[in-house]
Order: structure tokens, then C-alpha cells, then sequence
């Protein structure tokens, strides 16, 4: 009889207790069945089949007994003990008599348990098999698949899982590759399916493939794909951050404050109103900006009373810090090139309550004849670039339309601000001699290469930009050896710090003078680059043909150079390469004069001897 | 860009009297720690295209070299000047004007979006109001919580601000805060 069967005590649960003396009561308990339907059907198939002697008119609750059974198995892991030590106290007795039972019970649960355990095992084995069997197949699509794709409309999962592919084997190129196939051959195919994928056009895709490892580049383009944070600055003349977050999150915003590495940062999850027009914001209380934009103005470090000359302002996020970190003393020109930005330039000034700017419209290359050289204190010059580190996906037309001409035509433009903007700096400014140079852009040419230019071209060096997150800048790049202090520029990419992609590079102006040739420093003296036809002139007039007329020359040399110099200070017109060749002449000249002494002195004593 | 002549003068002076009162003086006469240089200079009023400036010396001097085509301000432009010679102030002025004001006016926070949008104050939007404002005089608009909003001429004295029915307009609009997003082109 099956209810002769001990109440089983191996369970801890508490259902099995009251379930146990239930079968006792023969047939009361139909308590367990109707609690466990689902346990019933799903063990059913295990237990059923150890139970087939067993169905009878209580079948139910004896497969119900065995299921308890084996799910305790299950729960204690296959160990008896614990839950004999915990259950068994209060049924010792039963639990002597019913050894033998539950020694079978416990067999064949133990037994079923094992049989699933390895089936889950082996059904591990069989699809890492799988994977490995197809991973181990990645090949490359041969023409034809690649002109059948051509036709079709493309299939955009597809080419995720190609692209996942290529940038696996790449990362484990000898194991992995295809044989005949190059390393060329999967990263034409990567840069393809990349177009494909994400819309880049061929140059970009080009670069970017140059620029970053395999991985790297998917975790970049996925960054790409997804909007940067909204971000808001305090507006500490007018209030402070936790005054604002809190007057903020009452009107319902959902903010936090930006990170460590800034004070007066807020970046908004969500809001219910809207940022832009809250009555705080028109009252100037913070502005919305990207948490790029903080960077180039925390390098910059502006202190208080000191002048300083913004070269691209609008809209007029950073004029506006500057102005705050100084606490509107000293002097801010802000200037912008296109007119139509200068009102919301001037309309930002004036909410945010910014009181000591002079704003203009000037070019910035024509800045330092305007305010003067060597007069300002710190410049923070926020070039005009391809924008290519701010592509998300409000801004999707970058990935189509730069070209190289658009790097090349920045890099141009960006090459001559940079000079302008070492030339208004004063390199003996008391407190100052800082030019911070930005881009929102990832290009090297556009970036490191400027920097570069400005080393060679200008008497400045690098220095920390104060920020201590951020990668280094390039020190090298393909063909390109750039100055090793370059590792003291910052870039920032989307994928790393969450925020677009940016360059921040912080330089000290040395000395007010400029090199004309590499390593040759002149004194104080005033020149510009452009003046190539007074640098003909002074060849011409300079061309050596003898000694006499050489030292006509040196006379002529020192007399030009005298010349020069007077009118260097007056006009800004002379070349400063013409200074060291007259030098380089003169000393020619001094040699000669001196062999030609010497030979005079042999002769003469050449004359005595005899 | 030069000082303001006799009546230009007496034109700005006249609608800075009406919301500052005597404190005028102190906006005048205010000492400027703007300039790198000390004693530090004072402010003054300069036009330019129209337009009254109001900045420190210094800064005025340092601005003398940027040529008058280019120049597109110098501190803050607190008004112009229209086509037939009257000024009017622009809500650029309104951080100046708030810290002296004379006579202030703070809105429910219900009226304040109403306000924002170029409506003019009803009684059921105030919320206190200063003693002794005339009508006709100027008046600064401030949201409970001391945020200035802008400002206009009050319509009706304190006295009968508590008589009016709900619906009364009590300060006639002339500049605020959300002009910075609707009309920025003409600021």
C-alpha cells in the first residue's frame, strides 16, 4: 500500500510537513496537488516514470511525495544531510524506519538529477561546438556574394554580424584568418560594410579605420550612434549649483552634477519643462552647453583682472565662463567673424549678466593689428574645424559631406589663427602667456599638426592643460613625427568620456620674439611672415661677387641692418629672415677678412724669412 | 561711439529716474572694479549706433581701438534711441534696474509664464507689492523667489492695487526676460 509509506522528513520546506501527515490521514491532503499543478507536469515526465508501480488511487500524491523529494534533492544539492539535520529533528523516529524507502527515493532522485545535469552539460559543449565550427568558417564574401548583396536592399543585421566578425578575427589575426586572405582584404571589407552600415562616406570611414583599433572603432561608431548628455552651467555671478539643482529639480528635472572634475556642472537625464525657457535660465542663472565646452576654458585658468581675448565667441558659452571665473573684473574682447552669430553672442552676454566684454567682428587674423601684439594676457581661440568629433544623431549630415579639401582648408585657416593668437599674447604678461587652442574635431591634421606648426613657427612650448581625464594627443601618426611635448594635449572621445569628441591643447608663450629659422631666435624685433618681396629686394642688393664688393656688403650689411631696424620698429612690414643672412654674410665676410690677413701675415713673413 | 550729448543725457537720466529714484546716483557714481588698473575708474554712458552702452572707463578706453564698423558692444547696452529721438530701455537693462530699483513688485508663481510671455501684471498674478509706488511710476518685476523677470509702469498706486477686482491690470509691460528667446534679433 503506498500510504504505508513514513511521511518523508527530508525536506526543510514547510509544505512537506504538513503534506507528510496528510498522507498519513490517507487521502486528506489533496493539498500538495492542488499547490503544485505545474511541479506536477513538469517532473512528471522524471518521476513518472519511477512511479508507474506506484499510480494507483493515490498516484497523485505519491508522485507529489517523490517530486517534493527530488525538488529538495535539488534545492540542498543532492546532499542529504542538511536537510536530514534540520528536518529530522523533530521526526527522528520515522525518519529510522524509513530508511530503506528513502535510500531508494533518494537513488533515483539523485540518479535523475545527474542524468539532467549532464544533459545540460553536453548541451553546453554542443553549442560552444557550434560556435566554434562557425566562427572557425567567417570567410570573407567572395564577389559574387558581395554582387548579390550589391542588389538586394541591404540587409542591416547582416551586416552588423560581418562587422562583429572582420573586428574578431582582426583582434586575433593569425588564428583567425581566412587562408589567401590579407590583412588588406578584411579591412577593405570592414570599411565597406561600415559605409553601409553607418553612413559614413569613404573618407571618414578611411580615417577613422587609420586612426583607432578594430575595436575600438565599433565601440567610437556605436558612440556615434547615440546622443551626448544635455549638460547646463552654473552661472556662479548670479547663484550657486546647489542652489540652482535644487530650485531646478522643483520645477522637474531630472539632474546630477556633472563629475568630479568640474564644480559647476549639471547634466539633465530628463526634464519635464523645458531647459531652455525656465524662468531661471532667462534670468541668467545657468546656460546650456556641452560638457566639452568647459574644457578649453578650465586650461585656460583666466584670473581675476586680466585681459583676455576670446577669437571665436559665439554663441558665447565660454566668453560667458571666462567672465564668470573672473568675476567680471579685468577685460574680455570677444570676437566673431560672421555677423549674423554676433546676436546671440551679445543676447548671451547680457542675460548671463556679463558686464566686462567689448565685443567686435573682426577676422581673427587681423586681431593682433587691431588690439596690438604682445598685449593681452590669455587667448582662448576655439577653432573653426570639420566638426567631425560632434557626429550623434541630430548632426548625421558630417558623415557625408567632409572630404579631405575640408580638413585641408581648416587645417589652413586654423593654422594662421593660431599664429595671430600667439602674437597677441604678451610672453612677459605678469600673470599670463597662455594660449589655449580647441577643436571639436578628431583629425590629426587639424589638431596635433597645428600645434606642431605653432612649435616650429613661434617661440611657445606646451604645457599641462590642467585636466586630468583624457587621453594624450598623438606623437606620431603614420608618416607624421610630431613634437614628443605633444603628449601633454588632450583629446576626448565620445566612447570613452562621454562627451563629443574634442582636442584641448594649452601653450606658454617663451619669448615675444619669432623665429624665422628654426632654432634661431631674433631679439625683440617686430616682424610679420608675409613680407616675401622685401625678402627679394635685400637678395638681390645682397648677392656676393668678390671681396671688395663683399666687404662693400658687410658695410652695406651692417648699414641695411641699422636700417632695418629703425624701420622695423616703425613699419611692420620687414622680414626677419633677412636679418640672419645679412648676419650669415657679414660673418662670411669677417672670414674672409681674416684668411685673407692671414695670408697677408705668411706673405710677409714668408718676405722676412728671405 | 561717443559720450551722450546734453539731451541724450537728460532722455536716459529722465527713464532711469523713474524706476530708480535717487538712487540714480549710485549708478552713476558707482566705482568700477572692472579695469585692470586701480583706483578703479567710475562707469559712464557711451552711444554707438543708436545704442547706450553703460561701462566702466577702462573698459570704454580699452575698446577705443576696435574701429566703429566692427564694434558690437561695450558692457552693457541698457537702451536705444528710435528713429524719432526717444529712448526706450530694453530688458538688457534689467540687472542694472533691479539692483536699484525703488519700487518692486514680486508675482505668484502662477503669473510668472504670463509675464515671461510679454502679458501685462493683474492683480490676480501679485503677490506684494512695495508701499508708496504711484501710478506711472517705474516698477521692477520679480518672481517670489527674487529672480528678476523685467519690468514696466505700474498702472494704479499700492493703495488702489488692494481695491482692484482680480482682472485690473496693475503693471503695464514694457521689457522682460523672455525676450531673450523671442526677440533676440531686435535686442
Amino acid at each position: 500500500m503506498p500510504m504505508a509509506k513514513p511521511p518523508n522528513p527530508n525536506s526543510q520546506k514547510n509544505e512537506k510537513r504538513p503534506q507528510g501527515k496528510v498522507d498519513e490521514e490517507e487521502g486528506e491532503g489533496d493539498v500538495l496537488s492542488s499547490k503544485l499543478p505545474e511541479e506536477m507536469e513538469s517532473l512528471d515526465g522524471d518521476s513518472a516514470s519511477d512511479n508507474e508501480e506506484e499510480e494507483e488511487e493515490d498516484g497523485s500524491q505519491v508522485s507529489d511525495l517523490d517530486d517534493e523529494q527530488s525538488r529538495s534533492d535539488v534545492s540542498s544539492d543532492g546532499d542529504p544531510f542538511t536537510d536530514d539535520f534540520l528536518g529530522g529533528s523533530d521526526e527522528e523516529g520515522e525518519e529510522l524506519r524509513s530508511e530503506s524507502d528513502e535510500s531508494d527515493l533518494e537513488a533515483k532522485s539523485r540518479a535523475i538529477d545527474e542524468a539532467r545535469a549532464r544533459a545540460e552539460v553536453e548541451a553546453d559543449e554542443e553549442l560552444r561546438l557550434n560556435i566554434k565550427e562557425e566562427s572557425d568558417e567567417f570567410r570573407l564574401p567572395t564577389k559574387e556574394e558581395l554582387e548579390e548583396e550589391a542588389r538586394l536592399p541591404p540587409n542591416l543585421s547582416n551586416l552588423q554580424r560581418r562587422i562583429k566578425e572582420i573586428v574578431r578575427v582582426l583582434t586575433n589575426f593569425k588564428t583567425l584568418r581566412q587562408e589567401g586572405a590579407s590583412r588588406k582584404d578584411y579591412i577593405d571589407q570592414l570599411k565597406a560594410d561600415i559605409m553601409a552600415y553607418y553612413g559614413y562616406n569613404e573618407f571618414l570611414a578611411d580615417t577613422f579605420i587609420e586612426m583607432f583599433p578594430a575595436v575600438e572603432l565599433i565601440e567610437l561608431l556605436e558612440a556615434f550612434e547615440k546622443n551626448r548628455p544635455e549638460c547646463l552651467r552654473t552661472n556662479t555671478l548670479k547663484t550657486r549649483r546647489r542652489d540652482l539643482a535644487g530650485v531646478l529639480i522643483n520645477r522637474g528635472v531630472n539632474l546630477d552634477p556633472v563629475g568630479k572634475w568640474s564644480k559647476v556642472g549639471l547634466v539633465v537625464y530628463e526634464s519635464q519643462v523645458p531647459t531652455g525657457a525656465t524662468p531661471e535660465y532667462l534670468a541668467g542663472h545657468y546656460m546650456r552647453q556641452a560638457a566639452n565646452s568647459f574644457l578649453p576654458v578650465m586650461a585656460l585658468a583666466p584670473q581675476e583682472k586680466e585681459r583676455i581675448v576670446d577669437m571665436a565667441a559665439a554663441p558665447g558659452g565660454k566668453t560667458t565662463y571666462i567672465a564668470a571665473l573672473m568675476k567680471n573684473t579685468g577685460v574680455i574682447y570677444a570676437n566673431e567673424y560672421k555677423e549674423p552669430r554676433l546676436k546671440s553672442l551679445l543676447a548671451n552676454i547680457h542675460r548671463m549678466g556679463v558686464t566686462n566684454t567689448v565685443v567686435c567682428n573682426y577676422d581673427g587674423k587681423e586681431l593682433p593689428k587691431i588690439l596690438g601684439l604682445n598685449s593681452v594676457d590669455r587667448v582662448l581661440l576655439d577653432a573653426p574645424c570639420t566638426g567631425t568629433g560632434t557626429v550623434c544623431p541630430d548632426q548625421q549630415s558630417i558623415k557625408t559631406s567632409k572630404s579631405i579639401e575640408d580638413v585641408q582648408n581648416c587645417a589652413f585657416l586654423q593654422k594662421q589663427l593660431i599664429l595671430a593668437a600667439i602674437d597677441l599674447v604678451d610672453a612677459n604678461s605678469k600673470s599670463g602667456g597662455y594660449v589655449v587652442y580647441s577643436t571639436c574635431s578628431v583629425m590629426i591634421p587639424e589638431n596635433e599638426a597645428i600645434i606642431d606648426y605653432a612649435l616650429r613657427k613661434r617661440d611657445v612650448k606646451i604645457v599641462p592643460c590642467g585636466l586630468d581625464f583624457g587621453r594624450s594627443g598623438f606623437i606620431r601618426f603614420r608618416e607624421h613625427r610630431f613634437h614628443p611635448s605633444l603628449e601633454k594635449t588632450r583629446r576626448f572621445y565620445p566612447h570613452v568620456n562621454n562627451m563629443e569628441g574634442f582636442f584641448v591643447a594649452k601653450l606658454k608663450k617663451l619669448s615675444n620674439s619669432k623665429p624665422a629659422a628654426p632654432g634661431a631666435p631674433n631679439t625683440s624685433e617686430k616682424t610679420e611672415e608675409a613680407a616675401a618681396i622685401d625678402d627679394d629686394k635685400k637678395l638681390r642688393k645682397d648677392a656676393p661677387n668678390g671681396k671688395p664688393e663683399q666687404l662693400k656688403n658687410s658695410r652695406k650689411g651692417k648699414g641695411k641692418k641699422k636700417i632695418g631696424f629703425k624701420s622695423g620698429t616703425h613699419s611692420e612690414g620687414k622680414v626677419s629672415p633677412s636679418k640672419p643672412k645679412l648676419r650669415k654674410k657679414r660673418k662670411f665676410a669677417s672670414r674672409e677678412e681674416i684668411s685673407q690677413a692671414r695670408e697677408e701675415k705668411r706673405k710677409s713673413l714668408k718676405k722676412r724669412k728671405v | 561711439m561717443r559720450p551722450l550729448d546734453e539731451k541724450e543725457t537728460a532722455a536716459v537720466f529722465e527713464k532711469l529716474f523713474k524706476f530708480t529714484g535717487p538712487n540714480l546716483k549710485h549708478i552713476v557714481e558707482r566705482p568700477a572694479v572692472e579695469g585692470p588698473d586701480d583706483p578703479p575708474g567710475r562707469y559712464c554712458f557711451r552711444l554707438h549706433k543708436n545704442r547706450v552702452y553703460y561701462a566702466s572707463e577702462s573698459l570704454v578706453r580699452r575698446s577705443t581701438n576696435v574701429s566703429r564698423a566692427r564694434l558690437a558692444g561695450i558692457g552693457t547696452c541698457i537702451g536705444k534711441f528710435t528713429h524719432h529721438g526717444s529712448f526706450r530701455l530694453t530688458v538688457q537693462a534689467l540687472d542694472l534696474l533691479a539692483a536699484h530699483a525703488r519700487h518692486k513688485v514680486w508675482l505668484k508663481p502662477t503669473a510668472e509664464m504670463s509675464f515671461l510671455y510679454g502679458n501685462s501684471v493683474l492683480k490676480s498674478g501679485l503677490g506684494r507689492i512695495t508701499d508708496n509706488v504711484k501710478s506711472g511710476d517705474g516698477v521692477v518685476v520679480f518672481s517670489m523667489t527674487d529672480v528678476p523677470l523685467g519690468f514696466g509702469v505700474a498702472a494704479r498706486s499700492t493703495q488702489d492695487c488692494r481695491k482692484a477686482h482680480a482682472d485690473a491690470i496693475v503693471v503695464n509691460h514694457q521689457a522682460d526676460a523672455g525676450e531673450y528667446l523671442r526677440n533676440e534679433a531686435e535686442l
